[in-house]
């Protein structure tokens, strides 16, 4: 054993990349301490006994001749009580920790235990001495936060019989709450747990995606849909307001845990995020946003490295909770950072470069990412589910390039944002022409049930939608006054359906979040005057008198004015006596 | 300082470009300060890029013309790049790598900063929030700056973005604003006139004594301007973070600054990225974008201005498209406008800024702001689509209500848009017009905006009182 942790020598550094000899026995993505500051690296490359090792951190003054350390164990991270509410960095660092311990400023080889191994939670305990235990079975339960009730779970690798087991009480992190007598000899159960970042957590089995993930953002939740363990990407370029679509999605999915990654993103939004999230309020159980959020920030600033392992830092968290049975969403901003990590790091290895670039693995570590959401059967029974949206920032706004062409290969949702509607402010900025989603189907049956016909309405709107682009190049053409009224009434309705529904007021808080039933009355009115009016026009009323009814301007500012379901019911009875009394008129009636 | 290990390398293995490359180095560091003499005796800086037992390879910050691969000398310094830091800086002239160009001592000062700064951590920033007036209504109106925002200008060659750079240092202010306002300036790879009109505005409007420039102009080596912005940004660290004051830092032209990168990165044989462009160049921007904000525990807060041309006026270019990646939003200078005569350019749609939602509105500068802005931004992008169609079907074919909408938009550009260089907006005068140019369309053509709101400002006389609250209009 002496020999594996014999210490290797640097021999050559080139930014985040170094090389070291006398690494014999070293294992692939093993970590490594470098340096007299112990810098934190990992093993990406073997040849002979010298090794390549990637780090964490900024490299300045590391001169070759530094020791370089094994610790015998890939990059892991602690999973337990007390992940909720806290932000770490790439590396599972604790970032108010850190401020606490060195100021405004992140130092080189500073250190802090990833969880607070000194508090005490209340521990209610669920096993008895002398029961069998499987993996993933729950032993006990601890209350996180109001918002979560955190499974005490045995390790996925763990099976026997429990020798002793504590009773109810506070204990910490480390302290032993049952002996487990396994095939191997007696081995400890505590609520901390480790498990390496790069390893997905196993499950039972795969389930078929079902249920819809409510964001309250009427153009997703009634037009492009994500399922409860689906992916989903957003491309588009800068000032197009992804990172705002993030934050709503963030805020508004009805998941039980969020879990967002800044990933080599901007500081001030981090600083946003932690600002925001405790005051704002969780719509369905009254409680601040936060109780139930996880943050991980690496931002542009922070070391390249670190930022490539921030995703599998934070899938991993999401992977812990799943299998406590809860629906997950983690939020990654931006993968293409991620990519550029990646292409950066192959760079400093002279990897030959694929396509612009990137290393040529890069369709197989998307896919590796992605796959790792889903809808499970932990291995403790139940139900779980990971879902994950990425963030995709094309360089130019072109979305042919790798990045954007692969995420799309490997996730069933494409947010396309626009820069023409971001530039006319109208947010979110997702092109309904563009975007599509593939779990209409999966999520149909649930989504009914909140909102029946929905899909009839959904799929109606869609068809508006594009009747409206297609007479709207025409006009480009010809002039819009140059149609008849049939064909102007695709652009009057078009233009309702923009402003009235799809766009959507991250900043007001009546419009900011959009629950399901209030979207399903909403699309329902409008379709209903779209089908009402096209009518009345084929039966001679001029557009321009359906248009000028008061009933049209109440239904744009319906989803701020608007609050309950009585509200638009009411609009509803207008609207009817407003179209009715207009067709008594074009028929001479009154 | 320590000296290394004080040994001197005679000779180098290769020269190419910036780069000399060392061989047989004992104990040199990644990063590490070098210093090379030629046999006649002229030192330059460099700094190690790359180090392994056998050689290490160094950029010569100040070029290496002349330098003989046989004869050079060089010394590792044992620490990486640091420069001193302290308020008698202000008013002061540096060269790209921090040393006096202007003639008087070097500032005396016991505090030397590391060049390359270090990380934020996200959780102490303070997030920005404090509207600062520029004066400029298509700022302040459509694209609020608030105190320690990076917004750059995205400009073109020939357009004046010094001239509205210029104008931001000598207007922007707190409403109610004390002294402690100051401005580091980093000139990268520009010419000296350049420089010179910055030097003359500055002293023209009294605040020379509180700026402090770093110049690295076209004449100098192009390496060295990697590291101008990184002392002009360690000096105003040092000026916000611990002395509590204001800093507005302008970085011109970042597009020089990554021409020079691009230069070092082929030098070392890199694989190109984008436009041969080193795949790291999204990293290496955000060293120096992200230096800038507000930290709890301290009062002070770094503005960040930085110029860019973008190469043919291509927004998509990488260096514009990695910078708006980065930035908080982005002011776009457009060619059209200016060839119109309009003063500032400031193109309406492509401008952004990120973080003027939190520092507008109620409490900040007035409740309509928010909602102005937007109505503004919605109906200038439809006079952009209404233009397009009267250029194919004739102004004469359009509706009334497009040619309302046409009105509209010539005297945005013509009257909210275009002020004078010296011309210094408050805020509410800014707000006003908007409300005078909206009132030109329709009241059911405004749709963002909520109907309070409209009562109150729709189709009042400019001057006059708006309605429930006296004392904004009145200013």
């Amino acid at each position: 054993m002496t020999d594996r942790y014999a210490k290797g020598r640097v021999t050559a550094v080139s930014g985040p990349v170094v090389s070291a000899d006398g690494m014999a026995g070293a294992r692939m993505y093993e970590v490594v301490r470098v340096g007299g500051l112990g810098l934190v690296g990992e093993v990406v490359r073997q040849a002979g006994d010298s090794a390549t090792v990637q780090v964490y951190e900024d490299t300045s003054m590391l001169r070759p001749g530094a020791p370089v350390e094994l610790t015998g164990a890939p990059l892991s991270i602690w999973l337990g009580p007390g992940l909720i509410g806290n932000i770490f960095d790439g590396v599972q660092r604790p970032l108010p920790e850190l401020k606490r311990l060195s100021g405004a400023w992140i130092r080189r080889g500073d250190r802090a235990d990833p969880l607070d191994l000194s508090r005490r939670w209340d521990f209610e305990p669920l096993l008895k001495a002398g029961q069998e235990v499987s993996p993933g079975q729950v032993i006990g339960l601890v209350r996180e936060t109001p918002l979560v009730t955190h499974k005490v779970m045995v390790p996925p690798d763990m099976k026997g019989t429990a020798v002793s087991a504590v009773p109810a009480g506070r204990y910490t992190l480390e302290d032993e709450l049952a002996a487990v007598r396994t095939a191997g000899g007696t081995a400890p159960l505590r609520m901390l747990q480790k498990w390496p970042v790069r390893t997905p957590r196993p499950v039972r089995g795969r389930l078929r995606v079902s249920e819809p993930l409510v964001t309250g953002q009427r153009v997703i939740d009634s037009l492009f849909p994500l399922a409860k363990g689906g992916c989903a990407c957003i491309p588009g370029g800068f000032g197009t307001g992804k990172t705002i679509t993030q934050h709503q999605l963030a805020k508004w999915s009805d998941a039980a845990i969020v879990i967002f990654i800044g990933c080599g993103e901007r500081g001030n939004e981090m600083t946003e995020v932690l600002r925001e999230f405790p005051e704002l309020k969780d719509p369905r159980s009254g409680r601040p946003l936060m109780e139930r959020t996880i943050l991980i920030a690496n931002t542009s600033n922070m070391p390249v490295a670190a930022r490539e392992i921030s995703i599998y830092t934070g899938i991993t968290m999401a992977e812990y909770y799943r299998d406590m049975g809860l629906d997950v969403a983690v939020f990654a901003d931006s993968t293409s950072r991620w990519a550029e990590a990646l292409r950066e790091m192959a760079a400093r290895l002279e990897e030959m470069p694929a396509e612009e670039g990137f290393p040529a693995s890069l369709p197989s570590r998307l896919a590796q990412f992605y796959e790792r959401g889903g809808a499970a059967i932990p291995l403790g029974g139940g139900k779980g589910s990971v879902s994950i949206v990425g963030a995709v920032s094309p360089p130019g706004g072109d979305f042919s390039e790798p990045v954007t062409q692969h995420t799309r290969r490997f996730t069933r949702v494409f947010w396309s944002l626009d820069t023409e509607l971001a530039n006319a402010r109208h947010y979110p900025s997702i092109n309904w022409l563009r975007s599509y989603s593939d779990y209409l189907d999966e999520v149909g049956e649930s989504a009914e049930k909140t909102c029946p016909g929905w899909r009839g309405l959904r799929d109606g709107a869609v068809e508006a939608l594009q009747r409206e682009e297609h007479f709207r190049q025409v006009a480009r053409l010809v002039g819009p006054d140059a149609l008849p009224d049939g064909q102007r009434l695709h652009l009057f309705f078009g233009g309702l359906l923009r402003d009235g529904f799809l766009a959507q007021n991250a900043f007001d808080p009546e419009d900011s979040w959009c629950p399901p039933e209030k979207q399903g009355a909403l699309l329902g009115l409008l379709m209903e005057f779209y089908r009402a009016a096209g009518e009345l026009i084929a039966a001679g009323t001029p557009l321009s008198d359906v248009a000028a009814l008061p009933c049209a301007a109440a239904l744009v500012r319906a989803k701020t004015d608007l609050r309950g379901t009585a509200e638009l019911a009411a609009l509803r009875e207008r609207m009817r006596r407003e179209l009715a009394s207009l067709g008594r008129a074009g028929r001479g009636e009154e | 300082m320590s000296a290394g290990d004080g040994l001197e390398y005679v000779g180098a293995s290769r020269i190419a470009g910036p780069i000399v490359a060392v061989e047989r180095v004992r104990e040199a560091g990644f990063d590490e300060l070098v210093e090379i003499r030629d046999p006649s005796g002229l030192r330059r800086l460099g700094r190690v890029l790359e180090v392994s037992r056998e050689s290490a390879v160094v950029q010569v910050l100040e070029g290496t013309d002349g330098l003989c691969g046989t004869t050079l000398r060089a010394r590792f310094l044992g620490e990486s790049l640091r420069i001193p830091v302290g308020e008698e800086m202000l008013g002061r002239v540096f060269d790209g790598l921090g040393r006096p160009a202007d003639g008087g001592p070097p500032p005396f000062s016991g505090d030397r900063r590391d060049v390359n700064g270090a990380p934020i951590n996200p959780v102490a920033r303070r997030y920005p929030r404090e509207f600062i007036q520029t004066g400029i209504s298509a700022i302040d109106g459509m694209n609020s700056l608030v105190r320690g925002q990076k917004l750059p200008v995205f400009s073109g060659n020939g357009l004046p973005h010094d001239r509205v750079a210029a104008q931001l240092a000598r207007q922007a202010k707190l409403p109610g604003e004390d002294g402690r306002f100051c401005v580091v300036f980093a000139a990268m790879g520009v010419k000296r006139d350049v420089a010179d009109y910055f030097r003359r505005d500055f002293a023209g409007s009294g605040a020379l004594s509180r700026t402090a420039m770093f110049l690295s102009l076209a004449d100098a080596p192009g390496v060295e301007r990697l590291l101008t912005p990184r002392a002009a940004l360690t000096l105003a660290e040092h000026l916000a973070f611990d002395l509590g004051r204001h800093v507005l830092v302008i970085l011109t032209d970042m597009t020089n600054y990554c021409e020079s990168l691009r230069e070092v990165g082929t030098a070392r044989g890199e694989i190109p990225g984008r436009k041969g462009y080193p795949g790291y160049l999204y990293s290496d921007l955000a060293s120096l974008y992200e230096r800038a904000g507000r930290v709890e525990g301290s009062p002070g807060s770094i503005t960040q201005t930085a110029i860019l041309t973008m190469p043919s006026d291509d927004i998509s270019h990488p260096v514009p498209d990695l910078t708006g990646y980065i930035t908080e939003g982005q002011i776009v200078l457009d060619r059209g406008l200016f060839q119109r005569g309009v003063y500032p350019p400031i193109a309406g749609l492509p401008s952004l800024s990120r973080l003027m939602k939190d520092g507008v509105g109620e409490g900040y500068t007035r409740e309509d702001h928010p909602a102005l802005a937007s109505q503004l931004f919605a109906c200038y992008a439809y006079v952009k689509r209404v233009r397009a169609l009267a250029d194919i079907i004739g102004e004469e074919e359009l509706s009334a209500l497009d040619r309302r909408y046409l009105e509209f938009g010539e005297a945005l550009e013509r009257r909210f848009l275009s002020q004078g260089e010296r011309e210094d907006r408050p805020i509410a005068a800014t707000l006003d017009l908007g409300w005078e140019m909206l009132s030109m369309l329709p009241r059911d053509e405004l749709r963002r905006v909520g109907a309070g709101l409209l009562d109150a400002h729709y189709g009042r006389k400019p001057g006059a009182p708006p309605a429930g609250e006296g004392k904004d209009g009145a200013a």
